[in-house]
């Protein structure tokens, strides 16, 4: 009964959506009040059957109903509790809802939060989010409802994929697909305002906190994907440049350059157009990604069944959203204006070119994704390009953009001046250079790219302590004086200072174990050492024990050094008994300097076993900076400016 | 200087990245692409000598010799055979009689993978090495399948 009722929801949603995406767009292109005020109840009606839905799905998971062929696919009664809930999404049917879900959340923030809006601008912004989800209500509802019954009724479920079942489902899919969804708002935003043809400073204003929000939950889910990919495929990579993860990586380049040519539309209402064609690529490139991931035509962890009439339906709806935003883009642009001048040395320069820079950049991973497809759509062969590719066009295009990191905030608006900014950088670049050498000797070993990487990571530290000092130097007042321009800083600035300096706490995490990492693997048996940058491992053999639906080989390792015990490891080797999957957990000893990693390859002969010994320096400090980002983007939009008048903070 | 001017500048500045970047770009695309051959194609010399490339196909039953840290295994699409040796942890789903892809080099007849692709599914067949074993197939009908359920 519980999944006819869910289904029943979706049908009733999909009307409610059509109703959404209609009324109060023609009400407010006819000025009909009645019409208009329509779009908020909707919005709430159709968010509360989307929830209905979803919590119908989950119940059918965690009472393991395998009569619904979904659970029956993804799901076993001997599935922890956590992962019969993380599992509602662990196919592709649940991730449709779950898509769904995040858009009727994002759905109703918008409406609670942007009462202040003018009540046209309100109902088609609505209205615009209302008409995806009626291509994604449609999708699911034609090519792959959870809901569909299994018959006869399986004894037990498939079981969730092993790679699945781990803390790391229950957060990353949930923050990455907030954050792809979120970019629908900024959209939706750029729609409106195309449509009405008032694009201003205002709408800027409207639309900043909403794509800095989104941005953050990217930000998050990507970094979450990162991390668990690097402790649970037990090879110790954190970015593979696999087609998925690129797949998010460029609405994340986008969403980057938006957040940034937002500043400049709404402080000096320059750059209108291209904004407004930033936010609608951001989303494109979301869709994009959504094509690419839950089409089948990429093979990986991410990709499910593969049935080509999904992807045909992605595909049409993504020309249907992407062509129509594009055309109305073209039609409506031209009357936006060009906004105000700036010279050539300035801020609003700075910001171009970071804009230009993502832009390169994201065009560049969409080339690298998507031409072996083509070639093999095609029929001209298989080829595959590999990160030497990424490696190799990445550092080149982020060299410069951090490089204008730090100069960009120093600039003034309107016009500034290159010696005034040399003047102002002189310490930052010396002390900069100087940090980078020390830091590189000290690792045990100056590297050329090694330093060029730490030049790029001090850059940042250096020249945002410069524009914090200048912003605080006391003017004759003393201790007290700083501590009271301190608190007189914008939540906003705050905000883009930790969120640039997350940006070098993230350099530094790559470039330091790029380049001083071990990774050994070796042959162990039991009761033998081997050593590894100073720190000794003693492998002390295995134990078998029974987890709740896996079976493990647990190794211990003792590590030392100098004598002294460090830590013990065990890592583990699991057979999950529903799939007779192998799996390998890999075992972490954290800390801020770098982590001690361990992994099981396989038994040979006599007890011995092939094990991963890697010492991987400042690895943390990858996520660590992208938390530092997130961070930087949540101060900025609790930032007081957004909340008066005519606010949209979320 | 003028307004337009200006303007000009800018606009060529923007050119100019666009126009290096797109240069790099293309220059690390064309160095950094990866082909894909099949063990048919291995044998009769289509592969390049010297440069990184991908096989695809079957692992031969039985064939998988461990030593120490190091491992020599045969990969078949049902006509031809090439041996694969490889130092290094084997991805969890590797395994006898199931499909696999690696990338390496041919050296002196034996390929020496630097990298097996892990897959994530054991059921699931790496498109490459489901390419390889269907063009075998078409080429070759009747030593097909032969080799794979050996021993």
């Amino acid at each position: 009964m519980i999944p006819e009722i869910g289904h029943f929801a979706l049908w009733l949603a999909l009307g409610v959506a059509t109703v959404l995406g209609i009324v109060p767009m023609v009400g407010a292109g006819r000025g009909r009040d009645d019409w208009m005020v329509l779009a908020r109840p909707c919005a709430y009606i159709l968010a509360g059957l989307i929830t209905l839905a979803f919590g119908c799905l989950m119940s059918s998971f965690i009472n393991s109903d395998f009569s619904v062929l979904y659970v029956a696919e993804n799901s076993n009664s001997a599935l922890p509790i956590q992962y019969r809930i993380a599992g509602v999404w662990g196919g592709h049917e649940g991730s449709l809802l779950l898509w769904m879900e995040m858009l009727a959340l994002w759905m109703v923030a918008v409406s609670l939060f942007s009462r202040h809006l003018p009540r046209p601008v309100l109902a088609r912004i609505l209205a615009v989010m209302g008409l995806v989800s009626v291509g994604f209500l449609l999708f699911m509802l034609l090519t792959s409802n959870p809901f569909d019954r299994l018959f006869p009724i399986p004894p037990d479920g498939n079981d969730l994929n092993p790679l699945l079942q781990d803390p790391g489902m229950v957060t990353h899919p949930p923050m990455l697909y907030m954050g792809y969804v979120g970019f629908s708002v900024a959209v939706a935003f750029a729609n409106t305002t195309l449509i009405g043809g008032n694009l201003d400073a205002t709408w800027a204003r409207w639309t900043r906190p909403w794509t800095t929000v989104a941005w953050l939950f990217l930000t998050i889910g990507i970094a979450l994907g990162s991390s668990w990919a690097y402790y649970e495929l037990g090879w110790g990579g954190w970015w593979f440049w696999d087609p998925v993860e690129n797949a998010s990586l460029m609405p994340w380049l986008l969403g980057t350059a938006l957040i940034h040519s937002l500043a400049v539309t709404e402080k000096r209402g320059s750059f209108k157009s291209w904004t407004v064609l930033l936010a609608i690529l951001a989303f494109s490139f979301s869709l994009l990604g959504t094509f690419l991931v839950r089409s089948g035509v990429l093979s990986s962890v991410h990709a499910f069944a593969t049935d080509p009439r999904r992807g045909l339906f992605i595909l049409a709806f993504l020309t249907i959203v992407v062509g129509g935003s594009f055309a109305l883009y073209a039609w409506r642009a031209p009357t936006v204006g060009l906004g105000a001048r700036f010279a050539l040395i300035s801020k609003e320069t700075a910001l171009l070119a970071n804009n230009v820079l993502f832009l390169v950049s994201a065009g560049a991973v969409l080339l690298g994704t998507l031409y072996p497809l083509l070639l093999d759509a095609l029929g001209l062969g298989k080829i595959s390009v590999g990160p030497p590719y990424f490696d190799s066009v990445f550092m080149p295009l982020m060299a410069p953009t951090i490089f204008l990191m730090g100069v960009g905030p120093l600039a003034r608006w309107k016009e500034a001046q290159v010696p005034d900014l040399a003047r102002r950088l002189r310490w930052a670049a010396g002390v900069t250079l100087v940090a980078a050498v020390t830091t590189g000797w000290m690792a045990g070993q100056i590297h050329l790219v090694a330093t060029l990487g730490l030049i790029m990571a001090f850059w940042i530290f250096t020249s945002v302590a410069t524009d914090l000092w200048e912003r605080i130097r006391p003017q004759g007042g003393g201790l007290s004086e700083v501590r009271r321009q301190l608190g007189l800083l914008p939540r906003a600035l705050v905000g883009m200072m930790v969120a640039h300096l997350g940006v070098g706490v993230f350099c530094l995490g790559v470039v330091m174990v790029k380049t001083y990492e071990v990774e050994n693997d070796v042959k162990m048996n039991v009761g033998e050492t081997t050593t590894v940058r100073g720190f000794t491992f003693k492998f002390n053999g295995i134990r078998e024990y029974e987890g709740p639906n896996y079976t493990a080989s647990q190794g211990e390792m003792e590590i030392t050094r100098d004598g002294k015990p460090v830590t013990v490891l065990h890592p583990e080797k699991r057979i999950y008994r529903v799939q007779q999957n192998p799996m390998t957990e890999a075992a972490i000893s954290p800390s801020l300097t770098g982590d001690l990693y361990v992994s099981m390859g396989e038994e040979v002969e006599g007890g011995a076993w092939i094990v991963r010994v890697y010492v991987k320096p400042f690895v943390d400090w990858i996520w660590g900076g992208c938390l530092l980002m997130a961070i930087g983007g949540a101060l900025a939009v609790s930032d007081r400016r957004y909340r008066r008048k005519q606010g949209g903070a979320a | 200087m003028k307004t337009r001017h200006k303007r000009l500048a800018i606009v060529a500045v923007v050119l100019l990245v666009i126009a290096a970047a797109a240069t790099l770009i293309l220059n690390a695309f064309r160095s950094n692409l990866v082909f894909f051959f099949s063990p048919s194609q291995i044998a009769s010399h289509e592969a390049p000598v010297g440069r990184t490339f991908r096989l695809g196909g079957l692992v031969v039953a039985g064939s998988v010799k461990r030593d120490g840290v190091s491992v020599n295994f045969e990969v078949t699409d049902t006509a031809k055979t090439v041996p694969v040796h490889f130092e290094g942890i084997l991805p969890d789903l590797f395994k006898e009689g199931k499909g696999v892809v690696a990338q390496g080099k041919i050296q002196d007849g034996v390929f020496v993978a630097k990298e097996v692709l892990a897959k994530h599914d054991e059921n699931y067949m790496p498109p490459e090495a489901a390419e390889a074993l269907k063009n075998a197939a078409k080429a070759n009908e009747k030593t097909a399948a032969s080799l794979v359920t050996s021993k």
